[in-house]
């Protein structure tokens, strides 16, 4: 049996940029060999510059330009404001959704919405709790990062029905949420009052340790590895375990870059070793990859 | 359950001498875990045996207290049987209620021991009604218990919108980040608490008396340096140093503990239905300390709800076995996040 090729996902902007800078990003989206965009702010409830309403446009223009659009929920839910963007997002019916907390899968499964996506902050790590959710609904799952290559092949080998399978292949990865927002305690502001103080920053603010190593990257209440995660020299192995979906984060400079080097590698334009090394040039900080590896993430390896 | 019922205090125990200390010192619920990485404080030298388990119930039965045993790490496809097992074990001991994080695991334990009280660990990242209600609805949880992330408004708007019973934690170690949503630990040594049961765990830490300092290392990372005169602590990585610009500071959390005494009368009326208490890790003595302490708060707070005071020696006895020797109110205080 052939498969089909992979498919490019844009995942989730992580960033929180001017009105203008995020419309013109994804102007230049619906132009990118990507087959599918994640849209909607996953983040941070106070971020605002794009409304639902404006994330629902620019849905409908990727949509028109051919991208399947997916609408992802907040992954920290907090209030009954949150809750209430909750249900728009899976009352609407032009998109799909993607599940990044409980309370999202509970209001999908009320709305007897029967294609969402279970996002990686989900915790799927058996067959017994993703068979649950594909009984609710769930047609892909995004891989938690830090489930490594020979237990996802495992928990896919055992999997029925087997999903739709998503791995998160390139950019700072999403480590932790929390209620606090390190950027607001960067500036000593309180997170109810930030000044919105992330948007001074296209890509968070780095956290380096007390001898100079980039280590995690502040990015409100979010915090990210500061290294980038980078799977392109191991693209065999993931074809190989049957991944169907590459997820690209976008960052702020050279995004086409890199979309268009992941198409020709997927594609079998470019071999993913040299495809690897063209992208060096156009990551934030160095590269890693040991999560796929079953090592400590920061790690990196070369593809045997 | 009437709006007078009393708040349970639910206490940790790393070993048996701890379960009596607890039991002695007026805990009325004890939260275990087996000695594998089926639970979230899975350390060399701690936990119980089935043997242990089973006679820490018999000494807590006989004087009408619970213990729950938390199964509340994510188990993967070949371990899984190791978590099943555990359920089967506690669930034959007669365990009063076994504390779940994985939805797999629950839909197991519904079906396999459908008599079984399932409680909702703080690993299941649960911060709304709609969340708890998932879980009610699908596998029937008794109890929810809350990361520790809420204001008390929001805490209080989650107990009017669900009869699922809420448990918070009120004093002990603070996760700064959503349990069950931190892979900080896992970036760093390959160990989680959602898949290993360990934060920043012993094996991957080096103490290291430099020139500049001492040093303490998390798997080869800097977390903090201590000049001669500071206390150094353990590296737990959110809790270190870091350079931020130009400032050097403890960017995400400084050591210091939650400690949530004196908001026990505004928890009470949010209608809470139990507080629990960290620190499985910590020795008999620190457990029947803490215990003690929060007994006495319960106590006064039940026989003279209006006016309920802190007294200063609680406050002291807790300080002294804080982390760092200081406390925060964390989330439940607004202004903290």
């Amino acid at each position: 049996m052939t498969r089909p090729p992979m498919k490019l996902a844009l995942g989730p902007h992580q960033y929180y940029w001017p009105r203008q800078a995020m419309l013109d990003f994804y102007a230049d989206i619906a132009e990118a060999p990507v087959d599918s965009v994640y849209l909607g702010e996953s983040v941070c409830a106070r971020r605002h510059e794009l409304r639902l309403e404006d994330w629902l446009d620019v849905a409908q223009v990727l949509a028109d330009a051919g991208k399947e659009v997916i609408l992802s929920s907040l992954v920290l839910i907090e209030s009954e404001s949150d809750l209430k963007t909750l249900r728009k997002i899976a009352r609407q019916r032009d998109f799909r959704v993607e599940a990044n907390d409980m309370a999202a899968v509970n209001v999908l499964a009320a709305e007897g919405r029967r294609d969402w996506i279970a996002g990686p902050t989900l915790n799927v790590f058996n067959p017994a709790t993703l068979a649950t959710l594909s009984e609710l609904g769930a047609t892909r799952w995004v891989v938690p990062p830090e489930l490594p290559r020979a237990p996802m092949a495992a928990l896919l080998a055992a999997a029925d029905p087997r999903p739709e399978v998503e791995l998160t292949a390139y950019g700072r990865l999403p480590l932790a949420y929390s209620a606090r927002c390190f950027t607001a305690r960067h500036f000593n502001l309180q997170k109810d009052s930030c000044e919105f103080r992330c948007l001074q920053f296209a890509e968070g603010i780095p956290l380096k340790t007390r001898e100079g190593e980039a280590f995690l990257n502040l990015n409100g209440v979010q915090t990210q590895s500061a290294r980038v995660y980078n799977l392109l020299a191991d693209l065999p192995a993931l074809r190989a375990e049957g991944v169907d979906v590459l997820r690209l984060l976008p960052q702020s400079e050279h995004m086409g870059e890199i979309i268009d080097t992941f198409r020709r590698a997927v594609d079998g334009a470019l071999p993913p070793a040299d495809a690897f090394a063209a992208t060096r040039a156009w990551m934030p900080e160095a590269a890693c990859n040991g999560f796929w590896h079953g090592q400590p993430g920061v790690e990196h390896y070369i593809a045997a | 359950m009437t709006a007078t019922a009393p708040i349970e205090l639910v206490c940790p125990a790393g070993s048996l001498p701890a379960l009596k200390a607890a039991v002695d010192a007026g805990a009325d619920c004890i939260y275990v875990g087996f000695k594998n990485a089926t639970n979230a404080r899975n350390f060399t030298g701690l936990n119980f045996t089935a043997e242990q388990l089973g006679e820490g119930i018999r000494y807590a039965r006989a004087r009408r207290r619970k213990v729950l045993l938390a199964l509340n790490t994510y188990p993967q496809t070949d371990n899984w049987r190791e978590w099943t097992a555990t359920i089967d074990c506690a669930a034959e001991l007669g365990v009063d209620a076994v504390i779940l994080a994985d939805p797999g695991l629950m839909r197991y334990a519904t079906r396999a021991h459908p008599a079984l009280r399932l409680h909702l660990s703080v690993q299941g990242s649960a911060t709304s009604y709609e969340a708890i209600n998932f879980y009610r609805d699908h596998f029937g949880i008794a109890r929810a218990v809350l990361p520790r992330v809420l204001s008390l408004a929001q805490v209080e708007h989650v107990i009017a919108h669900t009869d699922v019973e809420i448990e918070v934690f009120g004093f002990g170690g603070l996760c700064v980040m959503v349990e069950g949503r931190c892979a900080l630990s896992a970036y760093a040594t390959g160990e989680s608490p959602n898949c290993h049961g360990a934060c920043s765990p012993g094996k991957h830490v080096r103490w290291a008396q430099t020139p500049q300092g001492m040093e303490t290392r998390l798997n080869g990372i800097l977390i903090d340096r201590f000049a001669d005169d500071e206390r150094a602590g353990y590296p737990t990585l959110c809790k270190g140093r870091f350079a931020v610009h130009d400032e050097t500071y403890y960017a995400i959390e400084e050591p210091t503990s939650l400690n949530t005494l004196e908001l026990l009368p505004e928890l009470a009326k949010a209608g809470i239905r139990a507080i629990k208490l960290e620190g499985r890790q910590r020795s008999p003595a620190y457990v029947r300390q803490v215990t003690s302490v929060w007994r006495a708060a319960l106590d006064r707070l039940r026989a003279h709800p209006a006016g309920f005071a802190v007294e200063r020696d609680w406050m002291a006895t807790l300080n002294a076995v804080s982390e760092g020797q200081s406390h925060t109110l964390g989330a439940y205080y607004r202004p903290w996040k």
